[in-house]
């Protein structure tokens, strides 16, 4: 193939951008500040700044080139289909982003005297009540900034309860080994033991498996449901019977809410906690890795550990409780960031939420249902389904339709940057070869579903017919090919440093 | 609905291609006894301008800091934020990425990210620096236990002087972990002995300079006593504005610094989200909790960024992981690197030196005012008065923000324990304030007192 080089190695739309520290001028203003008045003497307590910090000095439209530049270096929602297991890539709202830009909720401090905020506590309010309303549970839990944030708040919970109640002997807990990493992580955190629980062929919690784990010193159970393989936990109130029976939680990683928003209340699977992603479920842009939000929703009996602060609605109007003294009744597990929350996130997920109502939400998860299994229908004789359906808001496939063509699940999600498609997750989980999980979401069309259909299978066709090379070039049409990891890791450099001499 | 795409006919037609009867079946695996057959009784949903009057309504019922005399700060910082900066985010590439897990079709954030840990070390003067933390409390939570796991020491001594959030966000993140946290008093004064403090078992001091009561400290002495009892020493920063006049934590001997990034580009939005800034040494880079973009090259041999050295993390380490983190504050980070890149090396400086010297000027507005008392000789933008001996500094807020003024935030709010801080207000001044403002503020304090 012809690859035309160019004088500057820019292509077209295609533009090199250096770091912006390899720009710049000193002396060059980006913003317009007055002089500051002299100061004879300052309150720095001999600790003034001895020598520069060492950043460039650029003025407005450089700065706006510069980024505007490389954001066509990236690939959003917005660019195109973005069918990433487990992420729930669905369209961001508009009007989301206005609302949480409006001054008289934007230009807020959070400690404002109460009386100064009282609609930005009500938006709290509101959007908690949606989120007891939607999983039909007692308490939400509102200021975790993410869904790990929010799974180690739930755990937090949960261990606290269990030392109230005397029992701080129950360390284990039971996670599937399909699930995110982050619940390990989390339960770590909190001085439990991570057990991993097996898998039955037909990719659910072995439930012979799981009763025969449970004991006096489990903890609690961590499921994700859906679980990470697309597929609801037939079996789930069995599951929350033996494990309560047993003397123990049952804590829901809620990544996967997507699926079953006006479907199924979380509060009738016998879930004691769930944390709830904002950004994905509810739709608040995900920023190139956050900000989110991880509301986590507990019951009854973990209700009373939620940590501080929390707002409550009474004949005064909204309050913040930010002090254990204030709330005698409970017994708060502590404070998990600063300040009360994402604020910004649940404005647009409020907002949101509003849009779609209940009657919206529940047709939103049943087209996201609907298009996954759509997705499967159609590539279930290309692909290698790893499961019968129907799936729930995502299908799994592992690589087997791979099978000696030389082509590995990495290769193929490459080629699929080149046809212009945000590849689906890879090797994830981990209980299937080679996995591809794709989660198509709600707010993709017909269209756009058959495109991605037809190359897929276009590509699978070219994988059976030996094409492997064309593969390992793949993608060929990015800003950068494909990027030497290993190099990454062996060698790190984290930061740009000014060149020698 | 408008973001949904379907008409009745698609969904027919998919449907069929599925081989299914309807929608319902798709759900057969949900045990039928939880299956909820109708829609949830919520209310249904409403068109944009219904939303918007709504979300009107309850704007209307705030008091935005812009509307009034500001003087809070406390943690969160108001700046002016250049247009620029929002305008940017608003870019779909940035706002509807995901996490660059796919560095051919993420190089933008990856290079934003390089950008910005090059920007945080620079300032922090560190050597690396991960690509953000949830928030300042957080991001101090996770340096006490990267101390741990670096000094293999059980106990943190946190400073009077830190942020209380940040101090009971860090307390919350040991308390299972059988690590111990020691809590000093609040400490208005800075007169707190830290080096006294440390032992064999001391795994980090934690100092926030300024202090959340707004005095400076030279941090040499302490880096020092740090460094020969094999502790470390973790610096919070509460306004990395300050960094561009105070000497940075890095040049004062600080291992690891922490801070909310928030003042830079993010703005107030009532606390959240923030952003969580973590710089370290070299050295410690793979106890480092976090995300970390790294440079490398592409198949062509032309330079590209990554996510590197993730196997300290969770979605590789599972429970053995250097934190549970994945969701981080991308966009924030984002946010924080434009608005420094418009501020460049003079702008931050000037920018410095403008919040000083409205502070300063605030200070001598408020020594004419009959009770008020400053309590640390030392400040960058913030400082803490004594309001006299039986005031309440709470009423006086309240007695202050029902005239329309935004007077600062009592130390009460934090320590309701403290009897003794009940007259102790927190005063911050930024580049936003007028001359007219501190006279307001003067004004109405003279009044009241």
């Amino acid at each position: 193939m012809a690859e035309a080089n160019t004088l500057s190695g820019n292509r077209g739309l295609m533009v090199e951008e250096p770091l912006i520290f390899e720009m710049g001028s000193p002396g060059r203003f980006g913003i317009d500040l007055p002089e500051p008045p002299p100061l004879d003497l300052d309150r720095l307590g001999g600790c003034r700044r001895a020598g520069p910090v060492g950043l460039p000095d650029l003025s407005e439209p450089q700065v706006v080139r510069h980024y505007t530049r490389l954001s066509q270096k990236n690939y959003g929602i917005d660019t195109g289909f973005y069918p990433l297991g487990s992420c729930t890539m669905k369209h961001n709202p508009r009007l989301s982003e206005k609302m949480a830009r409006l001054p008289g909720l934007a230009d807020l401090h959070p400690l404002q005297p109460q009386a100064t905020v009282q609609g930005a506590l009500e938006v709290i309010d509101s959007l908690a009540d949606w989120l007891k309303g939607l999983t039909g549970m007692p308490a939400v839990a509102m200021t975790p900034a993410a869904g790990a944030h929010g799974e180690w708040c739930g755990l937090m919970a949960i261990r606290a309860c269990l030392e109230d109640r005397g029992q701080g002997h129950r360390r284990r807990v039971l996670v599937p080994e399909s699930a995110h990493g982050t619940n390990p992580a989390s339960a770590a955190l909190c001085g439990f033991t991570v057990d991993p629980i097996p898998a039955k062929a037909d990719g659910r919690v072995d439930l012979a498996a799981l009763k025969a784990k449970l004991g006096p010193d489990v903890a609690c159970l961590m499921l994700t449901n859906p679980n990470t393989c697309g597929l609801f936990e037939t079996e789930i109130l069995d599951i929350a019977q033996a494990v309560h029976e047993a003397g123990a939680f049952f804590y829901c990683d809620g990544a996967n809410f997507n699926a079953i928003v006006g479907r199924v209340r979380v509060a009738d699977l016998g879930i004691d906690a769930m944390h709830i992603n904002l950004h994905k479920t509810f739709s608040t842009p995900h920023g190139g890795g956050g900000p989110g939000a991880g509301p986590t929703v507990l019951s009854a009996e973990l209700a009373p550990f939620a940590p501080l602060p929390f707002v409550v609605h009474g004949p005064q109007g909204f309050t913040l409780v930010e002090h254990a003294a204030d709330t005698p009744e409970s017994k708060p597990f502590g404070r998990v960031k600063g300040f009360h929350g994402q604020f910004g996130v649940f404005v647009r997920a409020l907002a949101y939420i509003m849009s779609m109502g209940a009657d919206g939400l529940r047709q939103a998860s049943t087209d996201a249902v609907l298009n996954a299994n759509y997705l499967l229908a159609r590539l279930k004789d290309d692909l290698s389904p790893s499961f019968a359906g129907p799936c729930m808001h995502e299908c799994l496939f592992d690589d087997s339709f791979l099978k000696d063509s030389g082509v590995t699940t990495l290769d193929f999600a490459k080629a699929l940057i080149d046809e212009g498609f945000h590849p689906m997750t890879m090797y994830f989980p981990l209980v299937v070869h080679g996995a591809l999980l794709m989660e198509p979401t709600e707010t993709e069309s017909r269209e756009t579903l058959d495109q991605f259909v037809a190359v897929v299978r276009g590509l699978a066709a070219k994988a059976r017919d030996g094409q492997a090379e064309e593969f390992k070039q793949a993608p060929r049409f990015t800003p950068r090919r494909r990027l030497d990891e290993t190099l990454a890791a062996r060698t790190p450099v984290l930061r740009w440093k000014p060149p020698a001499g | 609905m408008r973001y949904l795409p379907h008409t009745e006919s698609d969904r027919r037609a998919m449907l069929d291609a599925i081989g299914a009867p309807d929608a319902e079946s798709l759900f057969v695996d949900v045990p039928a006894a939880a299956r909820l057959s109708q829609p949830l009784d919520l209310p249904r949903g409403e068109g944009e301008m219904a939303v918007e009057r709504a979300f009107s309504r309850l704007a209307m019922k705030n008091l935005s800091a812009g509307c009034a005399p500001f003087f809070i700060g406390a943690g969160l910082y108001r700046h002016h934020v250049p247009a620029a900066v929002d305008q940017l985010l608003l870019r779909g590439e940035f706002l509807t990425a995901y996490t660059p897990y796919q560095p051919e079709l993420s190089q933008g954030t990856l290079q934003v990210l390089f950008e910005f840990q090059t920007q945080v070390a620079a300032l922090t003067g560190m050597e690396v620096a991960n690509a953000s933390m949830y928030d300042g409390a957080t991001a101090c939570a996770e340096a006490v236990l990267m101390a741990a796991r670096v000094t293999k020491r059980p106990r943190a001594i946190l400073s009077g002087g830190l942020h209380p959030h940040w101090r009971s966000t860090t307390e919350t993140a040991l308390r299972y972990t059988g690590l111990e946290a020691d809590l000093l008093a609040p400490d208005p004064l800075g007169i707190e002995d830290l080096m006294g403090r440390i032992d064999s078992r001391t795994a980090c001091i934690v100092v926030q300079n300024p202090g959340f009561f707004g005095g400076i400290r030279d941090l040499r002495p302490l880096a020092a006593a740090c460094r020969q009892a094999g502790a470390l020493l973790v610096v919070a920063v509460a306004d990395p504005v300050g960094l561009g006049l105070m000497e940075a934590p890095g040049a004062m001997g600080a291992d690891i610094v922490v801070a909310e990034g928030q003042s830079l580009g993010i703005g107030l939005s009532f606390g959240g989200p923030g952003l969580g800034l973590f710089a370290t040494r070299e050295k410690f880079v793979r106890q480092m909790p976090g995300r970390l973009a790294g440079q490398t090259v592409d198949a062509d041999g032309r330079r590209g960024f990554v996510l590197t050295l993730s196997t300290r993390e969770q979605h590789i380490r599972r429970e053995k992981a250097t934190s549970n983190i994945c969701t981080n504050s991308g966009l924030c980070a984002l946010a924080f690197s434009i608005h420094l890149s418009l501020l460049g090396e003079s702008g931050l400086a000037r920018l410095a030196q403008l919040n000083h010297a409205a502070a300063v000027a605030l200070e001598q507005r408020l020594r004419g005012v009959k009770g008020v008392r400053v309590l640390a000789p030392s400040y960058f933008n913030e400082f803490a008065v004594h309001l006299g001996e039986d005031v309440d500094a709470a009423q006086v807020v309240d007695t202050l923000a029902a005239r329309g003024i935004l007077a600062g935030v009592p130390a009460s709010r934090f320590y309701p324990d403290y009897p003794e801080l009940a007259p102790v207000l927190i005063l911050a001044a930024t580049e936003t304030n007028t001359g007219a403002d501190m006279d307001a503020l003067a004004n109405a304090l003279a009044e009241v007192l």
